[in-house]
This record gives structure tokens, sequence and C-alpha cells, in this order.
């Protein structure tokens, strides 16, 4: 008699769980894209937000972890799943034949392995920037609220920074860009998965999927966009001294931008 | 019209298959797939040659015996048909068609197109059925079972288990499959009382065959004769949550 | 050999009933001792396979599908008869048994047709509680249709997949069984020969169709329910898997064989469009519901049927039927249909079909409704004709669809052989010379729910002695007969498939034993299966080994019984000099070409005795003396 202990063995836990962090890991790169699109504030909004956030102390830690097992929770059943899945089909067809099957569905395996290699460049180049040092010289004085005066990190300038570099944002577009085609499939997926989905749900759940992978694409390559097209920019860059990052930029754009 | 047909031949499940070209001359457009197939095996065993085994019973699509992959998709071209309805006017004069057997691990050949799906009765003996002694039965108006609900699982209860779900499936699942059968008594009142060890034992008797896992793309309800509906797998993966949480945290309440 | 049918004692209404509280038990404790086996898996098999594990016998279950699942009932659409009168519609079971019996033309055994009338009612219990979901009305309560042969409505139905979801039912009732291990399941195992031991049957020698190894089974009893043999006729609505050779097999080990020339031909099937054609194709009698069959009344009218005007079609089972009309029982229909067709008012391509019309119920009732009554029905039509029967009527002709013979068995269903059982549409018991719509399916569960596992308690509680092991000569010697069978087979090496000798005596049958009869059609019919079967052994080319998957050595297997079945079908309708139900005489017809009954003279089952396939077998006879029924003249008009 199976029981719940073998539930997380079984096919339908191992998808569960899929789900699960699938839809821990989707609520969170909404959180993540609202928090980034304070870049088109001033940058004392941004670097606020940021402040606090870092000022959770062992908190942050904390949600950091959560968030790392939840990516290696989601990783480990996604190989699991398919070693079996491969197991179960050892022979292909001659004449293969896709009926139904999206190609952002048959191509999570790949759009999932390079949103990973994505993750780990972000992490080191805008939480680690172990890439570029050279952000830590941008420092901001927070003006308002009950951090006013304290020096941070200056989050706009780094990003702003970041985008300029057409190399970097063409790369954060196509990886935006992979990770909302993999959302195309992971996010409705996860529904039907955690047994959400049914005749009459299914309809809706599936233009939502659309409508959600295409706005999340949309706003999330809005901003090296915006930076590229010099409709964001920051003043305190020019303020550093490695003068080959900042002579990319126009000069004559940034009085403009800065009011 | 001819037809030159590519077919997967393979003498048992231990010998390696290949695939073998054989020409299907002056074929009448209205005659069925299989048919055709009767005409290529009578020139074959006129021949002494061995003909090409495939499986087939009823030929009207509800015993689902039949088990051919036409040109990579299980059961041909057409939506809601058996191979057995698949009919010679779906192709052109020249085609070449590639006919192999339904591809899955747990679905081992027996002969060229014929593959054993005993693993599927395996899962109706789990907990396919509603444990019930021959004449022990109420009156069957002592129940009254609302409409919809009878006519939703009428609509699982449609599956005649030929297993293209698992064919069609790019990881050979059974999820399909199994959430029709599971759902249609699960649905029932009938079915209440077994509701939860049903779909426990079921889906544990599947992943035990080594099926693959569904990846929601439901390539399975799309080849399936009976377009059965991919929302029975949303239905059964609810079930299989709820049964895994009453076992957890329920069991010991009853007991008392 | 006088043949003893065991009727209880008593009035009609009650001889199940003390039937049952008379039958031998045996004790709980000694079933596990016993052995049965079961040969084949449909609604009759699995019922009855089923059941006996339950109450706790070993069973042995053989099938040569690759499932039980598989097996033919999952093909019937209509529905199922039960006496339940939820319609309100003054039914009974003296209601159901009268038009049973009336249905087959007196020519079944009274007391097994009441019987399957009363115990029809616990079948809808069992398969609803079972999970089969029926049809329902809004109200929650079973929903019914009428069906040919009826003037209640009493048929029950789960869209047009009755059979399906009640075979599923029987199934999954089985596969519980299974499970517990109550039942040992023997899929792709054929059964090639019956096995005797002093004169009872105790056991069975089956192939395996993967391996090919021919094994021994023993036990204490044998149940046989096969189905039946319209594939004689090569173009049927049978599977193209379904045969006789399981029956067959055991009428030549002295099995007799009752009524053989019943064949039912069902009159709403697809035409034939070719040689090449492998199966006919069923629509089912509940389109006669709401159709209305015509053809054109000039001879040779090749207009298409929108453009024949109301007056010029000849609505021919309304007007020679007016009670009745489109819903006239199968075999009146099948010939009315045949009649039009040989005046040369056929139409389609062939001239051999006659359409049904649903363009008045689609104006009455709505597409829809329409569509949700018969939607797969006319789903199915479209695929094979490329038609739609929403715009044009469907073209329909008759076709072998069922056999109402079958093994001889007695009350308890228990053939002439001690022993051996035979259940469904193997035996020849319940549907005299004709079946009523939505009958077999009634029959098969009957018979396998809910009489086998109380009769066999009969025999089994007398027969104390342990069963003979599979070591027993007998099985020897059965076991080489098969492998000599075989050999034979793959040794001829002659010019033509297996097929080629089943389409040529498919020909014979239909031409001379088909909807209608005569003396010199059926010796010509005869001496042609004659001559063809000794063709077939001369000339018939197996490929292949025994020791394979070798669909072909199947095939021929079986076709070389449909070689002597066939001919004792004929001689059966040669001797039956009558007509009676499906079995139409041309020489005995009234004014108007209604079938005449002879009751002073035929009333009587024709039980054939084997007796080497070369000789003529020798026919018994169980009169039919019917106490409470009068055996009154048809009329559907």
């Amino acid at each position: 008699m199976p029981t719940s202990k073998s539930f997380f063995f079984s096919s339908l836990g191992k998808k569960f769980i899929m789900g699960l962090t699938g839809l821990i890991l989707v609520l969170f790169v909404i959180g993540h894209l609202v928090g980034n699109l304070q870049i088109f504030a001033d940058p004392e909004v941004i670097n606020q937000y940021a402040h606090l956030l870092h000022s959770m102390g062992p908190l942050l830690w904390l949600v950091r972890a959560f968030l790392l097992l939840t990516v290696v929770l989601h990783i480990w059943m996604a190989v699991l799943l398919v070693i079996e899945n491969r197991r179960a089909r050892p022979q292909g067809y001659e004449g293969e034949h896709t009926h139904r099957a999206s190609y952002a569905s048959r191509t999570m395996k790949f759009s999932g392995i390079i949103v990973l290699a994505f993750i780990i460049f972000h992490l080191a180049h805008f939480t680690l920037r172990v890439t570029h040092p050279e952000y830590e010289n941008l420092r901001y004085t927070l003006q308002e609220g009950a951090y006013a005066g304290t020096e941070v990190l200056d989050v706009h300038a780094m990003m702003v920074m970041g985008f300029q570099k057409p190399l970097i944002s063409l790369f954060y577009i196509f990886a935006v860009g992979l990770l909302a085609f993999h959302l195309r499939h992971g996010f409705g997926s996860m529904f039907q998965t955690l047994g959400l989905r049914n005749k009459h749900w299914g309809g809706v759940i599936e233009k939502t999927t659309i409508t959600f992978a295409v706005a999340y694409f949309l706003f999330n390559a809005a901003i090296p966009l915006s930076v590229m097209a010099g409709v964001v920019d920051n003043e305190n860059i020019k303020s550093i001294d490695d003068s080959a990052e900042v002579m990319t930029l126009p000069e004559d754009d940034s009085p403009e931008q800065t009011d | 019209m001819n037809v030159t047909l590519k077919v997967w031949r393979q003498k048992n499940a231990n010998e390696e298959g290949h695939f073998e070209t054989l020409e299907a001359r002056n074929l009448n457009p209205n005659m069925s797939f299989l048919e055709m197939l009767d005409v290529v095996n009578n020139e074959l065993e006129a021949e002494s040659k061995m003909p090409v085994a495939f499986d087939h019973d009823c030929r009207e699509g509800i015993c689902g015996t039949c088990s051919l992959t036409i040109n990579g998709q299980p059961h041909g071209p057409g939506e809601g048909v058996a191979s057995c309805q698949v009919y010679m006017r779906s192709f052109k004069d020249g085609d070449t068609i590639t006919i192999e057997p339904f591809r899955a691990k747990p679905f081992p050949v027996i002969r060229d197109l014929v593959v054993d799906r005993t693993a599927f009765d395996k899962i109706i003996q789990a907990g396919g059925f509603v444990t019930v002694r021959t004449g022990s039965a109420p009156d069957a108006n002592a129940i009254p079972i609302p409409k919809e609900t009878a006519d939703l699982a009428m609509d699982a209860a449609a599956c005649i288990g030929c297993g293209a779900c698992v064919a069609a499936c790019k990881n050979a699942s059974a999820m399909l499959f199994v959430a029709a059968k599971s759902s249609q008594l699960n649905m029932l009142p009938q079915g209440q009382a077994e509701k939860d060890t049903r779909v426990l034992k079921m889906v544990a008797t599947m992943d035990e065959a080594g099926f693959g896992n569904c990846t929601n793309q439901y390539e399975c309800s799309a080849a399936c004769p009976k377009l059965i509906s991919e929302d029975f797998i949303g239905k059964m993966n609810r079930d299989y949550l709820f049964a895994n949480l009453r076992q957890k945290f329920l069991r010991r309440k009853k007991k008392i | 050999m006088k043949l003893q049918a065991n009727e209880p004692e008593g009035p009609l209404a009650e001889k199940w009933q003390r039937h049952q509280a008379n039958i031998k038990l045996v004790n709980p404790s000694n079933k596990r001792k016993y052995e049965i086996i079961v040969v084949g898996s449909g609604l009759a098999g699995s019922g009855a396979a089923a059941t006996f594990g339950e109450m706790g016998y070993n069973v042995k279950c053989f099938t040569y599908h690759d499932s039980p699942r598989r097996a033919h009932s999952i093909a019937a659409q209509g529905g199922i008869n039960a006496a339940k009168n939820y319609q309100n519609d003054g039914d009974s079971i003296q209601r159901l048994y009268h038009d049973t019996i009336k249905g087959g033309d007196f020519r079944a055994r009274e007391a097994n047709v009441y019987r399957l009338a009363e115990v029809s009612v616990k079948i809808i219990d069992h398969c609803a509680a079972l999970g089969v979901p029926f049809a329902r009305e809004y109200g929650g309560l079973l929903a019914n249709r009428s069906f040919g042969g009826a003037q209640v409505s009493r048929t029950f139905y789960a869209r047009g997949q009755t059979g399906q979801q009640l075979l599923l039912g029987a199934y999954s009732a089985l596969s519980r069984q299974i499970g517990l291990g109550t039942v040992d399941m023997h899929p792709h195992e054929e059964m090639l020969d019956l096995v005797l031991v002093d004169g009872h049957a105790k056991g069975i020698i089956t192939r395996n169709k993967e391996t090919g190894k021919v094994t021994s089974h023993a036990a204490d009893a044998v149940v046989l329910a096969t189905g039946g043999y319209g594939n004689v006729y090569n173009l049927s609505t049978y599977a193209r898997n379904s045969n006789a050779t399981a029956i067959w097999r055991a009428h030549k080990k002295g099995a007799l064989f009752a009524n053989p020339c019943f064949t039912q031909i069902h009159p709403t099937c697809i035409p034939v469009s070719g040689d090449y054609q492998s199966k006919l194709t069923l629509m089912s009698e509940s389109l006669r519901n709401d159709g209305r069959i015509w053809v054109p009344k000039k001879v040779g009218d090749k207009r298409a049927p929108q453009d024949i005007p109301e007056d010029e079609r000849d609505y021919y089972l309304e007007r020679k039927y007016p009670s009745f009309g489109n819903l006239a029982p199968r075999d009146i229909s099948s010939r009315a249909a045949k009649q039009v067709c040989d005046e040369g008012r056929g139409v389609g391509p062939t001239g051999l079909g006659v359409y049904l019309d649903f363009s008045d119920a689609i104006k009455r009732l709505g597409e829809d409704t329409i569509r949700e009554r018969y939607g797969n029905l006319f789903d199915i039509y479209h695929e094979i004709t490329g038609e739609s029967a929403y715009q044009s009527p469907m073209r329909i002709f008759p076709a072998v669809h069922y056999t109402m013979g079958g093994l001889w068995v007695d009350y308890n269903l228990m053939s002439n052989i001690p022993g051996l059982f035979v259940l469904g549409e193997a035996n020849f018991s319940d549907h005299g010379a004709n079946r009523l719509g939505a009958s077999a399916l009634m029959q098969g569960l009957a018979d396998g729910f809910f009489v086998i596992p109380y009769t066999i308690g009969n025999y089994l509680s007398e027969c104390r002695e342990k069963h003979p092991t599979d070591g027993h000569p007998a099985f020897k010697d059965a076991e080489e007969n098969v492998r000599n069978i075989t050999n034979k087979l793959l040794n001829t090496h002659g010019r033509h498939p297996v097929s080629y000798f089943h389409r040529e005596l498919g020909k014979i049958m239909w031409d001379h034993c088909g909807m209608a009869r005569t003396k010199e059609g059926l010796e010509e019919g005869i001496g042609k299966i004659q001559k063809l079967r000794e063709q077939f052994w001369q000339d018939v080319n197996i490929p292949g080994d025994n020791e394979e998957y070798n669909q072909a050595l199947e095939k021929a297997g079986r076709v070389a019984d449909y070689m002597e079945l066939g001919e004792l079908m004929c001689r059966d309708a040669l001797e039956r000099d009558e007509s009676c139900g499906c079995h139409f005489r041309e020489e005995h017809q009234t004014e108007d070409a209604e079938a005449l009954r002879n009751d002073q003279d035929f009333a009587y089952v024709a039980a054939w005795e084997f007796k080497g396939a070369d000789e003529t077998p020798v026919m018994h006879k169980e009169e039919l003396n019917y106490k409470e029924t009068k055996m009154a003249t048809r009329n559907y008009k």
C-alpha cells in the first residue's frame, strides 16, 4: 500500500514539487521585476528599496537560502524526471510528429539550462559583483526617510552602468526572453500539476500564461533597452574614475537626463 | 493508388528490429489502412513470406487493439480515430508511409507492429474498480447521479485502453490513461469509498511499470482516439495530492 | 441420446427461485479446492470468472486477446434490456419474457428465457454499482430508450458505447479478482482443444500466441464463453479475431451443436464497398428510433435522395408494419430490405442499400438533440463513407451480426458433456430463431454473473474426486492432436493464403445460407463447401513456424474449423424445412412474403452430434413443450 511516505518519490510527487517550486520562483521573479522597474523612478526610490532589503540582515539570508533550495529542488526534480522520461522512451519515432506540444514545452530542458547559466552570471554580476568589482565605487547617500544620510551602494547607477554595455544588455534580453519562454509553458503547466486546472479554467489559464509570458518579457526587456536608448541615465556614473566604462556614454546626452 | 510502406519488422522482443520497404499497389482510396495492410500481407503470404504482424480486432474503433504509429503519429492522421478508422483517402498516390509500433519501454514489441500492453491491465488490477460483490448491489436508481456528473464520467470512461496516449507522449507517460480510468470512478458516488486508495494504488502501479512523467504537453489528448481531455490529468493530480494529505493527516482520527 | 433440459418443476415464474433454493451448495472451505477454467473474457466470461473468484473458487481465465478488455462484447452499441419499468410504461418481467420469446419466433426454451428476463433487473443494479456510466435524466435517475421488437422503453444505454461500458465494468470486476490472486489470467492463450476424462470435461489445451507453446490445463469444470461464429461468413460485424474454434473443437469432442443455422442478419449496417473489405460496420439499431427507412418507389431511380419527392418514396417498414414501423424486429427488417433491393429499388452504387433518413427527426428535435443521441454513430458513418448523415440519409444494408445457435446446454447451462458449461453467445439457449436488440448484453451478463455461479455448484458438489492432473494421458493425446493440426497446416505449402479460402467460404455461405434459403441452394452450398474444404487442405499456404507469433497460422486453424461448421449450418438449414425468425426458407412463406412457421413438425431444438469431418452428423431433437406460452404467429403489423 503506497503511503504518503512515498509521495515525494512518486511520479506525481516529483511533478508536484516541480510545480510548487515553480510557483515560488514565479512569485519571486514577479517581485524581482517589480523591484527592478523602480529604475524608471528617481535613483532614491530603488536605492531605498535595495537598502530596505539589505537591512533585513539574517532574514534576507533566510530568504536567499530558501530561494536557493527552491531552485535546487526545481532542478533536481527536473533532472530526475528527464532521466525517467528518457528511460521510458528508449527509442524515438522515425517520423517524429507533434500535434499540440508547444515549442516552449519541448525546449524546457534547454531554456532551463541557459536560464540557470544566466542566473549564475546575474548573481556574480549584480549581487556578488565579482565580475565588476568597480561597482563598489558607486556610492549614494539616501535623502529621505528613516535612513536619510546613510551611504549605500548606488544600485541605480550600477544597473545603468551595467546595461550601458550592449553585449551585457543583449545577453540579459536574450536570457529574460528564454525565461519568459520557459514560463510560457511552466506557468500554465504549474496549475495543471498542482491540480488547479479544470475544464472551466483551462482556457483562462492558457490565455493568462501567454499574457504573463509576454508581459514578463516586455517589462524586463524595457530596462536594458531604456538604458541603451539613454532614456534612463545616472549622474553618479561619471564620478567614477574608470573612464573606459564611462566613455561609451554620449557626453551631451547626460545633462538632459538629470534634473 | 500506390504507396510505398516503410514498415518496422522485428521478430520478437529479443531481436533487433529494422525497417523494411514494401510496395502497396492498386489500392482503392476507400480502403481502410488495415485493409491495405491485409492486401500487402496476402501478397507476402502468397510468396511464403511472413506477413507484417499488426494488432487489430473490431475494426470499428472501439476495442483498442489496433496500435500503429503512422508517419510518427499514433493512430495516424485524423482526429479522434483509431488506426482501424484511417482510410487510404487520407494519403496521396505515391506517398511513402512509415509504420512503426507504439514505442515505450513498458510496451515491449511482441512482433513487428504488435506490442505488449499488459502494463495497462496491471494498473486496473491495482485499483481501477469498485469493490462490489455480485448480487449485493442496491437498486440502480437508489443513488441518483446528476446528469452532468454521469456525462463527465462517461467522457472519461470512453477510453479504449489502446495506449496511444503513451505512444504519443514525448515521455511515454501513461497519465492520461490512469487519469481517465481513476477519474471515472472517483467522480461517481459509487466510487467514493475507495477514492483515495484507488488513485494511490493506480499511480504507484503506473510508476512501477516504468512509464514516463507528464510534462503537460497534452500530445496524449490530441492522439487519443476518443479525444479524452487532459483535464482529467489535472483531476488525478488533485485526487492524488488530497489522497496523500488525507492518508497523512486524517488516518489517525478515523481510528477513534 | 435423450436430451435432458433439466428444467425445474413448477410455474414458469417460480422455476428459477425454486431451482436456486434446491441447487446443491459447495461448502466455502471446499470451494478453494475446486479449479474452474473459463475460456473467454467478454461479458459472460469476465462476469463468471470474477464471480467465481469472489465466491472462493480457483479460476483460470483464458483469452486469445492481449487483454481481457478486448473481447468483442465491447462493440455492442445500443443498449441492454431490463424489465425495470422505470419509465412506468407497463413493463414487467412477464412482458420482457414474452417479447423475447416471441422475438425468437418461439424456438427458445421457455424456462431459460423467463430466467433471463428475471435476472435482467439485477444486471442493471450490479453494473450501476460497478460504476458503469449509464445515461441519466436530469433528475439523476437512469434514462431508457426504446428498441426493436418492443413497445416499451426498457433499454439502458451509455451513449452509443453500452457494450464497451458494460464490458469494462465486468473487466474491472475481473481485474479486481486478478489483483487479489483468485483468478489466474492467461492473455494471448488460445484454446485449441477440450480434454475429456471419463466422459467429463476436465481441461483444455491452449497455444500461446507469442511463443507457440502448447500447454495442458486441468480443472474440475470448463466454462466456454467464447462468443458466436458469424465469421463463417467472412464479412460480418464481428471482430476479425472472433472465431468458433473453442466451441467447434468442443463439438468435435462430443458437445452437441444446437440450431447452427440460426444466424441473425442485422438490418442496419454500412453497405459493402469493395472486394478488399475486411469487415462490416454496424450502425446501432437505436438509430431506428428516430431514423426512417425508405427506398424510391420507382425501380432504378438514381436521383440523389434529396431530389426524390416525398410521394415518390416508399417507407416500406412503416407501410407494411404500421404498429412497429421502423422498429420491426431485425429479421423482418433485414428481409424487407433484401426484398426491396431484389426488386431493383436498392440505393447506392451497388444497389444493395436502403436509406435511413434523419431529416424528419432533425426537423422535429433539432440537430443538437440528434447529435447528443447518436453523435458517435454519425461520426463512424462519416469516417467510413466520407458522408454526413446530418445532411443526407445514411445508406444501410443487412449484415451478419449474431448467431443464436451454439453449443447445446440444459437449464444449468451445462452441455451434454458433464462439466462443460457454455455461456453467452456461445450457447444456443435464449434467443430462439432471432434475437431482439439489446438482448445479447443482457444474456451475456445474466449467464456470467447471475446464472452460472449458482448452477455450477450442482455439478461441482457431485464430482468429489480430485481433478485429474495435466499428466493424464487424455491431455497428452489432446496436445498431440493440436500439434498434428498445426503441422498439417504448416506443411501444406499450397498456393493460396488462408484469407483466400475464408473469402470463398464467406461467399458460399452468404449466397446459399444467408437471408433467404432454399433446398436446392443449401444442397449446392454443401457441395461447394466440401469441395472448398478439400482444396483448403491441399492448397493453403501458411508461412513461418509454430514457435513464433504467427497470425496466419492462428487464422488458418480458425478457417479450417469454419469449413466444417459452415457445412453443418447448411445441413441444419436444410433439415429445418420451415421458416422461423431469421431462418427464411423461400419454400415456406405467407402470401405477403412473411416467414411461415411449422410448429407441428419443427418446434424443437436441433442438436447435432459430430461424427467425423467427412461423415454426416446426427441430429438429436429437444422438443420444445411450451406449458404457459402460446406459440402465436408473430405479427408486427
